[in-house]
């Protein structure tokens, strides 16, 4: 008898508790053949209070339709007659506010009655489940979310192509310098104690040390004197890359850790949007390193000497340039960069191994899209794949968000090969 | 420490599966990159489309396996055009990009929910695929011997395997040798000066693309066939970069090189896997200088180390030829 109220196709686990607990009420019930039977249920809240007035929609063989809704005591049922397939619905905008069925697809269950005189009882399970927020709250909300990424982006992607233009690296192993500084941040914090607020500024300070300065002075700038080729250049990148990824593996596990600190901020509600405070304030130190780094760019002796040296590295030597002090100081910049993108990851969303190597197709996503080797095509490029990234969500599946962008990334190459703000020399 | 046991493990791999879809990646990567000049970092992507394509046309639509082949070789075909019209006319390095992101998308929507049903979401398919295959297997049992082990199956995969690798090793040789083998590498030296002799260079570049997609998509077959499973994360971008080690170490440009860089990558491999776990498990190494689940961490750093080094102090490798391929990109 039990094996004919096959009619709970439940798929979570915590539903399957609560089958456990029916079948019983199930079993008890009076077992009289072909007499009068019927479909049940009570809906309840997350907080098991009952819900009145929830209409309920029954669909069943022959053309049987029938409408109920639930009472004061959250009960509702309807007789049927006869044996079949039957469809309830749950009319979800009889729900109040802040109630949802815990899965969204099962607003309809579907129930076999083979034997009458066996009443079902149907579950919807109701939980405080998300508020379906309209498709204009959704692109707000995604918006932001967008340029935020968009800002991690460009925050790695200004010193990936800094040092593309100065030396024509490119460069596999950009990626773990976000990933060093993200675990010197947790370092600094969870072990050693310090409060975030001094523990990034270091990790940030470190990285541009390990990342940047000593990175170039003992690793590329002696590769560049033996005169190493550009593509050898990448596959040594790419080398250290699997190296330091594993290394860091070996000595930090494959688990994303969160910082002790802030890890469960609240967030705020403005209007259509919400985010939480340690996300605008890294966001804002973010936007003015930008803006600090463009200025460096175009005000400073420095700057204007890394741009002469990425536009011809001979011409600039010939007229007294110090190529090699220019590429160290683009290095060291480029570093604390990348390193800052890594802090405000680790952050807002954890630190793991991995997090340099997720971040790395995007960065050269946007670098390429924008036009390998100049420093605005990067920004314009990684605001460009950050809000396409997280729109592009609204219509295809989450998980094929990155996807999306890459897609993205060949269409424009196959419309404008030298990337949107490129140089045209620098195609073919 | 069983030294027995560390040559048997270590020989058997030099010899074995890995080495040969290793060496079919490799193989592949030497004809565009060796040859050709062109910076494929979507190998990976051709495998996994020859891996797929075995799977899933036999368990999800019931084909049998010799059209799966076709399939495969058919969308490695495709997969090399699409990644060759926008991307050939432009410098070695957005070759590169475009090429790695290509790989990704293909591993990212095998690896999806969306398309679970037809592809196996992140778990992959695992299946009797290969029945087809297994069936002519005439080995009934495999072999047993101090220095070589493999099981019936395995054996005939080696078998199987290695004769494919001699027979596309000796296409390469009568291509590269032939004068259109010529003009790929005259394209690696200087695309202009062909270009100036009124050669259809980017005609040339794809079918280098194509031929050497579909020598990956056979290591694709190879790597499905011989586990009866596909696993979506097994062609992610490390795959593509352990081949370039591959051809680096055997030397480019050079129509052995990719099968003896093989034999020594995964001798070195399992030896040094081999002989740390025996040194943990022995404890001949403290527990808190590697752990037991450590082992593969060391040998993934060394492999990237080695990488590096190889890179820095020999880059021709063991068989290439310094003044033949210096390695650099036409900027």
């Amino acid at each position: 008898m039990a094996k004919s109220l096959t009619l709970l196709t439940l798929g979570r686990s915590a539903l399957l508790f609560l089958a456990l607990l029916i079948f019983p009420v199930l079993l008890s019930s009076p077992a009289q053949a072909e007499t009068p039977t019927k479909l049940y249920g009570v809906i309840t809240s997350s907080e098991d209070e009952p819900l009145s007035d929830i209409g309920i929609s029954i669909l069943g063989p022959d053309g049987f339709s029938s409408q109920a809704a639930t009472n004061e005591q959250g009960d509702w049922e309807v007789p049927i007659l006869s044996k079949g397939s039957y469809s309830i619905t749950i009319n979800v905008d009889d729900l109040p506010e802040g109630q949802a069925l815990t899965n969204p697809d099962k607003g309809t269950v579907k129930a076999n009655v083979f034997m009458l005189g066996v009443d079902l009882r149907i579950l919807f399970p109701i939980g405080p489940g998300i508020v379906q927020s309209s498709l204009l709250e959704r692109s707000a909300q995604l918006t932001l979310d967008g340029i935020l990424l968009g800002l991690v982006i460009a925050l790695a992607a200004l010193g990936l192509s800094l040092i593309f233009g100065t030396t024509g690296l490119t460069n596999f192993a950009h990626g773990e310098i976000l990933t060093l500084a993200g675990l010197l941040t947790y370092y600094l914090s969870a072990i050693v104690g310090l409060p975030v607020l001094a523990a990034a500024p270091l990790a940030v300070l470190l990285g541009a040390l390990i990342s940047g300065f000593l990175q170039d002075k003992y690793l590329w700038k002696p590769l560049r004197r033996r005169g190493t080729g550009l593509i050898a250049m990448l596959v040594i990148s790419i080398g250290l890359a699997i190296f330091l990824r594993y290394f860091f593996l070996f000595i930090f596990g494959g688990d994303t850790r969160q910082l002790p600190q802030y890890a469960g901020q609240a967030g705020i509600e403005l209007g259509l949007l919400s985010f939480t405070p340690k996300s605008i304030l890294t966001t804002v130190i973010g936007i003015l390193l930008i803006l600090g780094a463009t200025l460096w760019l175009l005000r400073t002796r420095m700057g204007k000497a890394s741009r002469a040296v990425a536009d011809n590295p001979a011409l600039a030597s010939a007229s007294g340039i110090d190529v090699q002090k220019v590429i160290r100081a683009v290095w060291i910049l480029g570093a604390a960069l990348a390193s800052y993108a890594g802090v405000i990851v680790t952050i807002n969303q954890g630190v793991s191994f991995l997090m340099g190597q997720d971040m790395l197709l995007l960065i050269f996503a946007a670098v390429t899209l924008g036009g390998l080797g100049t420093a605005n095509g990067a920004l314009v490029g990684s605001l460009i794949i950050g809000l396409f990234v997280q729109l592009s969500t609204l219509f295809i599946p989450t998980e094929l968000k990155y996807v999306g962008a890459l897609i993205v990334l060949i269409l424009i190459l196959i419309i404008r090969p030298q990337g949107i703000l490129g140089k045209k020399e620098r195609i073919g | 420490m069983d030294f027995l046991f560390i040559t048997q493990q270590t020989l058997s791999a030099t010899i074995g599966v890995n080495t040969i879809i290793f060496a079919l990646a490799a193989i592949g990567l030497n004809m565009h990159f060796g040859y050709t000049g062109l910076l494929n970092f979507g190998q990976a992507g051709f495998l996994a489309i020859g891996a797929y394509s075995v799977a899933v046309p036999v368990i999800s639509f019931g084909l049998p396996l010799w059209m799966a082949f076709l399939i495969g070789i058919f969308n490695s075909v495709i997969f090399a055009l699409l990644l060759g019209v926008p991307t050939l006319r432009l410098r070695a390095d957005y070759l590169a990009i475009v090429t790695i992101a290509a790989a990704e998308i293909v591993r990212q929507i095998a690896r999806s929910a969306t398309f679970n049903s037809t592809l196996g979401g992140s778990d992959g398919i695992t299946g009797k695929f290969g029945a087809d295959f297994f069936a002519l297997n005439p080995f009934k049992s495999g072999i047993d011997t101090p220095i070589l082990r493999f099981n019936a199956n395995d054996l005939w995969v080696v078998i199987t395997g290695w004769s494919l690798v001699a027979f596309i090793v000796f296409i390469m040789w009568v291509m590269v040798n032939s004068p259109w083998g010529r003009l790929m590498r005259a394209i690696r030296e200087d695309e202009d000066a062909v270009r100036s002799l009124g050669k259809n260079v980017y005609l040339y570049k794809m079918q280098s693309l194509i031929i050497g997609g579909v020598i990956g998509t056979c290591g694709g077959f190879v790597y499905a066939l011989s586990r009866q499973s596909v696993q979506p994360d097994n062609y992610g971008t490390a795959l593509t970069f352990f081949a370039y080690t591959v051809l680096i170490l055997g030397g480019a440009a050079r129509v052995f090189s990719p099968v003896i860089g093989a034999m020594i990558f995964w001798f070195l491999i399992v030896f040094i896997e081999q002989v740390l776990r025996q040194g943990v498990s022995n404890n001949l190494i403290p527990d808190w200088l590697i752990g037991a689940n450590q082992v593969s961490q060391i040998r993934f750093m060394l492999m990237g180390l080695g990488l590096m080094l190889l890179m820095i102090y020999r880059p021709q490798g063991i068989f290439g030829d310094r003044k033949e391929l210096a390695l650099d990109a036409k900027a």
